[in-house]
């Protein structure tokens, strides 16, 4: 079959087309225009925040210049104010929560993605997860005071009692410590990494887990060596999301770590972090404590912002390479 | 050998060494039985191609000889499989174990996201392998007829090949574990026909070490790499499903030359269906 030749006739309709009224381009043009003004505003709120967060600091960066970070003052009275103690506090406290979700959050993902457990239990267990992360964190704070700290602190004077000679542990628990907050943090990000991690294990391809098996790998050599390395990059994403989750959180922080403004190197302590001291001076601040506080808010968006990064520059390197 | 009536009605067309014996085997996906009554012995250092329609369970089959059906939910055998005398199926038989020494490449090929070098490697780890990994990865490599295009980028991505190599590259991360059998699942469904020709190339060096199984749609493919060759069929059974079963299994030349059964004739003579 030979198709007929083209006419002019026929070449004029085509360009005819673009030009004439048609609904669909138009709601394709409107479409375009309306998610771009979308995508600028976005970008417009963000330096909108970074630009009055700077001016609204910048009394206490004149002040106090980056002494600001190194100095462990607080104190209203004479107007002396640092960062130090909430800097760690925040760091610290992240990193301990990290130590105990990473491992158990990356756990039960391939735990949920192998099908060790048929998939009648495993669907609501999935479930479950996702809502441990609907609880608000206020009603976090609320169970760790009345429930999770009186629980966990018998296990820490224990702990106390026997490893007291090391540092950290040095102190006798406070009923508000770095610790026990540091472990509700944990689970209030354990499903950030459960439900990321598991989407990532769950989308590589079952090619993979084939020819594996099918070299005569067991199941914990399947996804220790295979599975695991090819799910990385989104393994690490969802850690760093959680990181970036506990790095900002506030209200649990406020209600548990007790608001000391100095650093006690014992983690069983009161600590501060920067949220939190934000949150529980924010309503009485004025003058150059306020532009202290805000100081910390913003050395906490460069933590974070530096934290998402990271993130940026390990997922893509690995999505690179391995 | 167990039943004279079976013998008398599968008379096998094998001479010499089996190694793979399938004794009326029957195997289901939950209550859905996918192949019916197979009786197929396979040859020591020969290459054994399935053809048939797709769905006729050739894949399906292939799976149960290393126990990778294991892995599907559901997945069933009935009868026997034995291994080099030994029951496959039997519970005291470790389905890893069954793995090392029965290998398989792939319908696509799927390296691991890893460099070229530990695509190759990582077989040779999970066995437990002592000797020289250099060596060994070498070998393969020359073995799959891929060494000259890599060796000067052993440490980049399995991924970064081409289709055609990256097969080539399960091919020798399968023969790296120095199976007794290896099963080939489609192998250049994905190739190109140069490449295509260097694996079957490969296969025909392969044989004179491995005992080969291949699956393929292709009739040249498979009158030019088999020994022998079964062809399999589907037919709607009492319940209406569909189920596959061995039609003929003969030397390959007189699958496609002087086939016994008028099904078969149709098949490889393109008149199908
Ligand atoms: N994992 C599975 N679960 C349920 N049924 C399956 C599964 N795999 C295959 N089947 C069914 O078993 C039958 C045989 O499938 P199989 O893949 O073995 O066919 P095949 O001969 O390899 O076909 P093709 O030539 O298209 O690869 C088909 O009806 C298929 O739907
Ligand atoms: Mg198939």
């Amino acid at each position: 079959m030979t198709s007929p030749p083209i006419t002019a006739h026929q070449t004029e309709n085509l360009i005819d087309s673009s030009q004439k009224f048609n609904p669909t381009r138009l709601v394709d043009r409107i479409f375009k225009v309306l998610s771009l003004l979308l995508a600028l505003s976005i970008g417009f709120v963000l330096l909108w925040i970074t630009y009055s967060l700077l001016g609204i600091a910048f009394p206490a960066i004149a002040q106090f210049n980056l002494g600001f970070l190194t100095s462990q003052a607080w104190d209203p009275v004479q107007d002396l104010y640092g960062a130090l103690p909430q800097i760690y506090g925040t760091i610290v406290s992240s990193i301990i929560a990290l130590l105990f979700a990473v491992p158990l959050g990356v756990g039960v993902a391939i735990f949920l993605s192998e099908n060790f457990l048929p998939q009648k239990i495993l669907t609501p267990i999935a479930f479950l997860v996702e809502l441990l992360a609907a609880i608000p964190s206020v009603v976090y704070g609320m169970w760790g005071i009345f429930v999770f700290i009186p629980f966990i602190l018998p296990v820490l004077q224990f702990i106390h009692q026997l490893f007291g000679w090391i540092p950290l542990f040095s102190t006798s628990p406070s009923t508000r410590q770095m610790f026990a907050t540091a472990m509700v943090l944990a689970i209030m990000i354990l499903p950030t990494i459960i439900a990321i991690s598991r989407d990532t294990m769950v989308s590589l391809s079952p090619a993979l887990r084939q020819g594996a098996y099918g070299l005569g790998a067991t199941r914990w050599e399947t996804i220790t060596r295979v599975l695991v390395p090819a799910g990385l990059s989104g393994i690490i994403g969802s850690v760093m999301l959680a990181l970036g989750r506990a790095l900002g959180e506030t209200m649990a922080a406020a209600m548990l770590i007790g608001n000391a403004n100095r650093i006690n190197v014992s983690l069983f302590a009161p600590a501060s972090t920067i949220s939190a001291l934000i949150a529980n001076q924010f309503g009485e601040a004025s003058g150059l404590q306020r532009s202290a506080l805000f100081y910390q808010a913003l050395i906490l968006m460069i933590i974070t912002l530096i934290v998402n990064m990271l993130a940026e520059v390990i997922v893509s390197r690995f999505q690179q390479v391995e | 050998m167990t039943n004279p009536s079976i013998e008398t009605n599968h008379t096998s067309p094998i001479h010499g060494d089996v190694v793979i014996r399938t004794e009326n085997v029957s195997i289901y996906y939950g209550s859905f039985q996918a192949v019916r009554n197979v009786f197929l012995d396979i040859p020591k250092n020969r290459v054994v191609a399935f053809i048939g329609p797709s769905g006729c369970g050739k894949s399906t089959l292939l799976r149960c000889y290393n126990r990778l059906n294991d892995l599907i939910p559901g997945a069933r055998v009935e009868g026997k499989i034995t291994y080099q005398g030994v029951d496959l199926y039997d519970p005291k038989v470790d389905p890893v174990e069954v793995r090392r020494r029965i290998g398989m490449v792939f319908q696509r090929p799927n390296p691991f996201p890893k460099s070229i070098y530990e695509n190759i490697a990582f077989g040779a780890r999970v066995n437990g392998f002592k000797g020289d990994l250099d060596e060994l990865v070498e070998r393969s490599l020359r073995g799959a007829a891929l060494w000259d295009e890599v060796k000067d980028k052993l440490k980049e991505s399995g991924l970064s090949l081409s289709g055609g190599q990256q097969q080539r590259l399960c091919i020798a991360r399968a023969i790296a574990i120095e199976p007794e059998v290896i099963l080939m699942d489609e192998p250049c469904s994905a190739l190109d026909p140069i490449s295509t020709l260097r694996v079957e190339d490969l296969i025909n060096e392969l044989k004179q070490q491995f005992t080969i199984i291949i699956v393929t749609h292709n009739m040249q493919q498979a009158s030019r790499v088999a020994d022998y060759t079964a062809f399999f069929n589907a037919e709607a059974g009492e319940t209406g499903s569909r189920f596959g079963y061995l039609v003929e299994y003969a030397p390959t030349e007189q699958i496609f030359n002087a086939p016994q059964q008028q099904a078969t004739q149709d098949y490889v003579s393109g008149r199908f269906g």
